[in-house]
């Protein structure tokens, strides 16, 4: 495979959005165009991942400059795994918003272009103050997309947003700046197993990790994210959820594995922080007051029952966290999308007091129950694998506790989704005139069109098919946890470009 | 040491401003956190070396380190296309929130 297809994976949807944004032709062309590039981008990323599926890396010097000067881009099989599980939830969220409302905006395309452009750079770099260019680029059209869909309160949201984002991004800056300081570079194959020999670059590299975890919604820096991501649309909230704090988690990935070479003096501090994440995040689920805050919270739970994986160094630890962020992306994606299409089709701001729509739209009511069975780790779904590993990774590395909790949080887990269920789905339709609530006779309420049913239940069933075929994802993420854990080919190929 | 002072001072008046109310307060905390970062780039090259790093104009050890210099751009461009939306949000939905100072 010609190498020259890293820089044009982040090259191709930037130039898509920079012609999308001045040309003046709404409507229709437009959101054929997103859709027509997010899947050119899917098949380059799943020949990206078949030619490294043996868990070799591919690395290109952008420019032909040469070796040391550089900027270069690699990817090897997790890198190859990201891109591809996120360009399929940015494609599904492009069809789902362009049959919604949000496609409508003459700007939504360009913006999510951008935002996955800025993602796949994100993964794909293989330098420090790179990472930091893209991840800036990936934010920047979302703090536009949260403060421009949602509700009354996207604004204040949006704000709140940007400035835990900004101030994430800043210390980052830091970090960087302190790492270079001390390592003479930012290029991530030299700076491998530097912070293992060097103290100071471990601070200066905790600092880095500390950033990466406030993107990320580790506790105790989870607090923005229940707090802006439900009061803005659902499927700007499913491109989130998938993208952001997830490309912020690979972050964390690359760099303990790459940097601290997996040091095992940290790794108690990680395990104790990764499971109170679990843990808060799930019992905010349960707590939660509303559809969406039940599913943001359950995002900080499976953002560390993800970075358990890590915690838990090792080719079977990391395997496991590879599976499960895959699951999770999907998942999470399918729930957003199935309250999106309630909402779209109700335009009930509480979808929660609204009752009955199982019985209405079965078909819906199915793609919902199966995802959040497949989030709370019910067999057959791919939850239940994602979990089942985890655990094991746990048990096998004698971390008790955290297999336990682990295993706790999922019945807590599922205990918050069988609440969405009752309140939104089982039942009767309920219907608020005047502050009283009356039953509503079928007939009076719209039905939900069936191209917004398909993107949720496609999803679903992508999350069936990994639960009942897990072997081939898994044998991916081990294949993948090995070329982590050992990092010689990463840093050959990304040293000799 | 003068650097590490300006960091110090930039670092200081910026937490303080980004912890207060208003969002244009917050704003202007970032302006200078923003500089404290761009500062400390400059101090992680070295700040002995400062001839033009351009091949024969100087020894090579005399140069300065040219990376510190492009990082700094980058960052600066990047802070100042978000202080913008920043400020344009402050604007943006007047008394929707609890930024303003209670009377």
């Amino acid at each position: 495979m010609n190498s020259v297809l890293l820089p044009l994976t982040v090259a191709v949807p930037l130039l898509a959005a920079a012609v999308l944004a001045l040309v003046r032709h709404p409507g229709f062309p437009r959101r054929a165009v997103l859709v027509a590039v997010l899947t050119a981008l899917l098949a380059n990323n799943v020949g990206l991942l078949v030619a490294v599926r043996d868990g070799g890396t591919i690395a290109h010097n952008v420019g032909a400059w040469p070796d040391g000067i550089a900027i270069t881009f690699a990817v090897d099989l997790f890198s190859a795994l990201m891109l591809t599980v996120t360009a399929l939830v940015t494609l599904v969220c492009a069809v789902f918003a362009a049959l919604s409302g949000e496609g409508r905006n003459r700007y939504f395309p360009s913006l999510v272009l951008v935002l996955f452009g800025g993602v796949c750079g994100a993964l794909l770099t293989a330098d420090l103050f790179n990472l930091f260019v893209f991840v800036e680029v990936m934010l920047a059209p979302s703090y536009v997309l949260i403060s421009v869909f949602g509700n009354g309160r996207r604004i204040p949201a949006g704000r709140l947003y940007i400035v835990v984002s900004l101030l994430a991004s800043t210390v980052l800056l830091i970090g960087i700046a302190a790492v270079y300081g001390l390592a003479g570079t930012v290029n991530l194959a030299d700076l491998a197993g530097t912070a293992r020999e060097s103290p100071a670059v471990a601070l200066a590299g905790g600092i880095v990790l500390v950033a990466f975890c406030v993107k990320a919604a580790v506790f105790p820096v989870h607090g923005w994210l229940p707090n802006t991501y439900p009061y803005t649309s659902p499927v700007v909230a499913a491109l989130f959820s998938g993208l952001h704090t997830k490309v912020a988690v690979y972050a964390i990935y690359r760099i303990y594995a790459l940097v601290y070479d997996g040091d095992a003096r940290y790794l108690a501090v990680l395990l104790a922080v990764f499971t109170a994440t679990m843990a808060v995040g799930a019992l905010g689920a349960v707590g939660g007051p509303a559809a969406r805050s039940v599913l943001t919270f359950n995002m900080v739970s499976g953002i560390g029952y993800i970075l358990l994986g890590l915690a838990l160094f090792g080719p079977v630890g990391i395997a496991a966290g590879m599976f499960y962020m895959v699951h999770h992306i999907v998942v999470m994606a399918s729930l957003f999308l199935s309250i999106g299409a309630v909402e779209a089709t109700y335009g009930s701001r509480h979808p929660e007091r609204l009752g009955g729509v199982a019985r209405r739209e079965p078909v819906l009511g199915l793609a919902f129950i199966g995802a959040a069975f497949s989030l709370a780790g019910v067999p057959p779904f791919s939850g239940f694998v994602a979990k089942l590993l985890v655990i094991r990774a746990a048990v096998v590395e004698g971390e008790y506790v955290a297999a336990a909790v682990a295993l706790i949080a999922g019945l807590v887990v599922l205990t918050s989704v069988i609440k969405i269920w009752l309140g939104v789905f089982w039942g009767r339709m309920i219907r608020e005139v005047d502050h009283e609530q009356e039953m509503v006779a079928d007939a009076e309420m719209p039905r939900v069109r069936a191209a917004l049913i398909v993107p949720p239940l496609v999803l679903m069933l992508f999350s069936l098919g990994l639960g009942i075929g897990g072997e081939l994802l898994l044998s991916l993420s081990e294949r993948a946890a090995e070329a982590l854990v050992d990092t010689g080919e990463y840093v050959r190929e990304v040293a000799g470009g | 040491m003068t650097l590490a002072l300006g960091i110090g001072v930039l670092v200081a008046g910026g937490v303080f401003l980004v912890l207060q109310r208003g969002l244009v307060r917050i704003t202007f905390g970032f302006v200078l956190l923003g500089h404290a970062a761009n500062l400390l780039f400059l101090a992680a090259g070295g700040t002995q070396r400062r001839e033009p790093p351009i091949e024969g104009t100087a020894a090579l050890g005399q140069m300065a380190d040219p990376l510190p210099q492009a990082f700094v751009l980058t960052a600066i461009v990047i802070t100042f296309g978000i202080t913008i939306y920043l400020l344009v949000l402050a604007a943006a939905g007047k008394g929707d929130d609890d930024t303003e100072r209670l009377p």
